[in-house]
This record gives structure tokens, sequence and C-alpha cells, in this order.
């Protein structure tokens, strides 16, 4: 049959579908559920949520929001690359929130107490958290220890060992690390320019092209190479692989370390625009990893996908902030992306359910087609 | 030394509970990777008891708690297993939005909550310290904590649910080998369903059991502490058998404690160990015992892949 494939089988379109399904269904929940605890100021929440910087009235203002939003979601595409990285090979990189961490305090820590210049600052970090991100691949690979729970068990360390390593960067009249603007310019990322067209929003620079292009290679790497095949292989039958002769212990470890690169790239790269300072204290695993794991995974688990999601949800992460705080609290936002991750677990069960449809419903025009002949051949005889 | 034990022993508490709830599910061949958001999330109903109830005490007040922990995570626990079992959903996945959903749900609902009582109250906080002695007795300088004999009298069902009756074997039958049991007539859905609700009840009960131990006061934003992760390590390390687990909770509460009372240990305090590292210490053991004692697995072996009527 050489018959065109309709619009809704082709499997790109069905990721968008499914994907923007789960948006629909992930809002609506979390807007029953404010409804639920206070039905008063239950639209405003959601509409806030949903807004961002669409609310603020002045037009600069709103550019000058879109640009934080922006340099707030470069991070976030380097967690989802480095879940998505791992998943494509099978495994499920949980640990993306201690290799963020990992690399955030390896970059503050050279940036302040160390003075050095911006791009050893990122790649110090990004070694950091690959080479945690083996150790996890090694455990896997050597002690069949399952990657979900090493991965949470280095997340809890790394975080206290980032916090017992920013000590001395601790800026005494906060909680958090001196701002490396004013402490150590020449580590902070350049703007390149990009700060202008968003009303010299200095949090705006190298980060999200950054962010972007390694978007761009670790697709190539996944799609258009024998490396990329090969670790799609061992992902999708490890048997298999290693029957073709594979080296299935090595691309494990191999994709551990990338994927811990990734993820500790994007912590760095996020402490090093200054955005935001680490607070020393910090007793919860920063939620950035978890994220990455939503827009990974909203994203249609392909690496273009997750740069529009990973947008999306920290367009809705910072829209939570509208929420009217003597109501509600900010954290309606993570309720939502917790929902849509858990609408993303569906993904197949929805893609199933449209194909069937389609099917169906050509099946079905078949039929008619083949039953509408009959009759024709009928009267001929 | 006393408080050492003591520490342990509620430490100890929590992970078998939360452990054997992992072990009951993964017997069914559903690997619960949502018992933190489980945990959670009973927590929240017990707490709402002991808030809303104050007039109650004693015993009553203890049962009335029990059963909303465990209400919640039952209910709490059909979402994984609605997802897993009847739409065949990643586990993985599932699991992890449980994790994050519990969290957010209870931070969101406590907040407003508060909120609404006295403006300007933003903590995500229920309960306070002086509700939580009515579960405790105190035996010489020990306090004994209603809850650890709760964790015991559950080992013991657990144990004999699983090797001595004959839903237990159906339900060991469903995680290695689904479809041989479904050959003999055994309903793999229902059995797995079982399965996912009792983790849900272990877990819930894990969860009050956590916030009224150890911790004089919890905000639900900051979860269990990968607690239900740390279950899970105690599961793999106690092999998928209840007594093994028993042992297994108690030597992760033990390392758990030390982070907790090292000041008052005269020895330890010497050493100058900066505090960061004894909190570390239970995810550093768990990762070298987990290295040491997962080659050889004695998981379900069939746990984690959705049941497939078609796969024989």
């Amino acid at each position: 049959m050489n018959k065109k494939r309709s619009l809704l089988e082709r499997d790109g379109v069905l990721t968008i579908i499914t994907s923007v399904l789960c948006v629909i269904l992930g809002l609506l929940v979390g807007f029953l559920a404010v409804l639920i605890i206070n039905p008063q100021g239950a639209f405003g929440a959601i509409t806030g949520v949903v807004e961002n910087f669409f609310a603020y009235s002045s037009s600069r203002l709103r550019i000058y929001n879109f640009g934080s939003t922006l340099a707030k979601t470069a991070p976030l595409i380097m967690c989802s690359l480095s879940v998505l990285f791992a998943y494509k090979v099978g495994l499920f990189n949980i640990g993306a929130a201690g290799q963020y961490a990992l690399g955030a305090g390896a970059a503050i820590y050279s940036a302040y107490c160390l003075q050095l210049p911006w791009y050893v600052c990122l790649l110090l970090g990004i070694l950091v958290g690959g080479i945690s991100g083996a150790l996890g691949g090694i455990l896997k690979a050597f002690c069949n220890v399952n990657v979900v729970i090493s991965g949470i068990m280095l997340n809890w360390i790394s975080l206290y060992g980032v916090n017992v390593l920013l000590k001395p960067a601790m800026d005494p009249s906060g909680k958090d690390t001196f701002r490396l603007l004013k402490k150590a310019k020449d580590s902070v990322l350049p703007n390149i320019g990009l700060d202008k067209l968003f009303e010299n929003n200095k949090y705006v620079g190298l980060a999200i092209p950054l962010a972007i292009v390694m978007a761009v290679i670790i697709w190539i790497i996944l799609d258009k190479t024998k490396l990329g095949y090969e670790l799609k292989a061992t992902g999708n039958n490890p048997n298999a692989a290693k029957y073709c002769g594979m080296k299935e212990n090595r691309n494990i470890i191999m994709t551990m370390f990338v994927a811990g690169a990734l993820a500790s790239m994007g912590g760095a790269m996020f402490y090093l625009t200054d955005v935001e300072q680490w607070n020393v204290n910090a007793s919860a695993v920063p939620g950035m990893g978890f994220n990455g794991i939503a827009a990974a995974f909203l994203g249609g688990l392909n690496p273009i996908g997750c740069i529009f999601s990973s947008y999306f949800i920290t367009h809705i992460t910072v829209g939570g902030l509208n929420v009217d705080l003597k109501i509600y609290s900010a954290q309606v936002s993570d309720f939502i992306t917790a929902v849509i991750i858990y609408f993303c677990g569906f993904v197949l069960f929805f893609k199933s359910v449209i194909i069937g449809n389609v099917k169906r419903r050509t099946e079905r025009k078949v039929k008619a087609l083949a039953e509408a002949e009959a009759k024709k051949g009928g009267t001929k005889a | 030394m006393i408080t050492l034990l003591n520490y342990t022993l509620a430490f100890a508490a929590i992970l078998m509970l939360v452990a054997l709830g992992g072990c009951v599910s993964e017997h069914s061949g559903v690997i619960n990777l949502g018992l933190e958001g489980i945990m959670v999330i009973g927590a929240l109903g017990g707490a709402l008891v002991m808030k809303l109830m104050p007039t109650v005490g004693g015993f009553g007040l203890f049962f009335l708690v029990l059963l909303a922990a465990v209400f919640f995570g039952m209910i709490y626990s059909t979402l994984l297993a609605f997802a897993c079992i009847n739409l065949k959903a990643d586990q993985t996945i599932v699991g992890t939005a449980l994790n994050m959903l519990g969290t957010a749900l209870a931070t969101v609902f406590v907040k407003s909550m508060n909120l609404k009582e006295s403006a300007g109250n933003n903590t995500s906080s229920v309960i306070k310290y002086e509700n939580k002695k009515a579960f405790f007795t105190n035996i010489g300088n020990f306090e004994l904590n209603w809850f650890m004999i709760v964790a015991l009298v559950m080992l013991i069902v657990v144990f004999v649910l699983l090797y001595k009756t004959k839903f237990g074997l159906r339900l060991r039958a469903c995680g290695e080998h689904p479809q041989a049991a479904a050959s003999v007539g055994i309903s793999v859905f229902k059995m797995r369903w079982a399965g996912v609700l009792l983790s849900g009840l272990l877990g819930g009960l894990g969860g009050i059991t956590y916030i009224t131990t150890g911790v004089s006061e919890w905000k639900f934003e900051e979860g269990v502490f990968g607690f239900g992760f740390l279950s899970l390590a105690v599961m793999i390390f106690g092999a998928w058998d209840p007594i093994r687990i028993g042992g297994a909770a108690i030597l992760f509460g033990f390392f758990r404690a030390i982070g907790r009372v090292y000041p008052g240990i005269a020895f330890l305090r010497n050493l100058n160990i900066p505090p960061a590292v004894y909190n570390m210490l239970p995810y550093i053991v768990c990762l070298i015992v987990l290295a040491f004692t997962s080659k050889k697995s004695r998981a379900p072996k069939a746990e984690g892949i959705p049941y497939d009527k078609g796969m024989r």
C-alpha cells in the first residue's frame, strides 16, 4: 500500500498533540484543585500562572521579564537534555538534581574562592557533574545498582557536599553566597550583547544560546551518528546490543557521564549568570533536576522539543509568583508541573487511543468502499 | 546511649514500614517509586486528624490518626495503580510524578489552610510538638513510640501474609511470572491492585511515623528527605524478604540516628567532623551496601513490566 499516511499517524504530530493534551489536563486539574481549596480568586490564580510576564502593564517590563524567564529556562533545558539522553539508553537519570547542584557548587567555588575566568568555572562545573554521573554508571555497570536509587543517594550526598564547599563563599549578611557580579566579575558569563535586546536585562547572556546549541548537538549525536545508534540499541535491548559486539558497560558509563555533565553544565551556567545565589543552608535538593524530568517527557523525548517544554515549565513556574499570596502559595505551579508529568506517563496510552481511532476510521472507510464496489460488481454481473 | 537506641528504633520503624510497603508492591510486580509521595500524603492525613480533633486524646486519637494515614495513603496509591496497571504507564515516570505531586499538593493545601485561618501565616506545618506527646510512653529513660510497636506488628503481618497464606503465594506468582499465574485462573490485575494498595497503606503509616518522631517541627514543603528511597534501598538490601528487611531497617536507622545524636557522644564530638558528613552518612552507607549486595539480585522477575496478556 502506498497510501499516504494520515496526519494523525505521523509520530511527530502525535507527540505534539499528546504533549499539548498533557498540558491542558495539567492546567485543568490545577484549576480544579485551586477551586476546591479556595473558590474565591481561583480563576485569577490560574491565569496569573499562565500569563507570567504578560501580566505587566508596560511593554518594557514585559520584555525585561521575558528575558528573566529565558535566563531561567537555559538551565532547565540542560537538565531535561540530561534526563532525555540517559532515558534513550534505558537509564533514568533522577540524579540530575544532584549533578545540577554539583555543577553549581564547583562553578561558584572556582569563581568566588579561586577567581577563575568564566570558561574555566564552566568547564570545572561540567566535569564534576560528569564524574558524579559516571559514578552512578559504574555502580550500575559493575555492581548492578539501580540507577534510580544510586541517583537519589548521590543527590543528597551532593547537596550536603556543596553546602560544605560553599561555606566560605557565604555572604554573612544573609544565608546565600556572595553575588558574583560584585565579587567575581570575570567569572560571570558574558552577555554577548543579548542584554540590549531585553531592556538591559543583565541576566540574559551566553547561557541561552549555549543551551540551544547543546540541544542541537544532542539531537545530532542521538539521531545522526553511529555512537547514538549504538547507545540507543543498548537501551532498547542490552542483550542484542551485546551480541552485536557493542560494549554495554562502556556505553552505560559513558552515557551517565554525558548525562551528568549536561545537568551540571546547567547548574554552572545558571549560577554563573548570577540570577540567583546558592543557599548554603539548603535542606532540599534543587527542584531543577526534577523539573528536568518533566520537561524531557513533555518534550516528547526529543531534544528540540525539550527547548519548548523547558520554556513552558519555566514560564508557569515563574508565573506561580503571580498568584495571590494572601490566599494561595507559589507552589501552585509546582503542583501543575507534577500533574503534567503524571499525565506524561500516559503518553503511550494516549497515542494508542488516537492511532486506534484513526485506524478504525480508515478501516470503516475501506470497508464501505469495498461494499460499494461489491454492489457495483453485483449489478454488472 | 539510650537516646541513640531511641532514635535508631524510631528511624528503623519508619524505614521498616515503608520498605515493607515497597516489598509487597514489588512482589506483585509493580515498582513503587512513589513511596516518598505516599508518605507525605499519609502524613497529611494523620496530621489533619491531630489538628482537627484536639479534644480526643490518648488511644482514641492514636487509632484515628492511624486510620487517617492509612486511608490517605491508600487513596493516593490508587493513582499509581490505575496508571501503571490499567493504562500500562511507565512505572518510573509515574512514581516520580507522585513524589513531586505529593509534596506540592500537601504544601499548597496546608499553606492555604494556614492562610485562611490567620492572614500572613505562610508556613507549611500543621502540628505542634505538644500534640505528638500523646504517642509516647516513657519506660525509664527510653521513650517508647507507639509506632514502633505498629511497625513490629506489620512486619509479622506482612511475613505471614506473603509466605503463609494463599493470597501471598498468588501475589508473589504475579510478580514472578504473571502469565503463568493467569493461566491457572489468578487475576493479575486484581493481585497487582492489592499489592499497590497495601504498599499505600504501609507507606501512609510510615509517613505519619516520620512526622511524629525525630523531627520537632515538620514542614510539608520539605518532604521526607529521601526516606522513601532509603526504604527502597533497605528493601533491596533485605533481599525482598520481610525478616531481613527488619534487620536492614535497624542497620540504616542506626546510621541515621548517629547523625542526630552525635553531639551528645563525647567520642564522636571530639573527632571534629563537620555536621554535614553525619547528614551524608546514611546515604553513603546505603551506596556502599548496595554496591556489594546488588550483584546477586533476588528481585521479583516480572517487576516493572506491565502485564500483557498476549505475552507468553
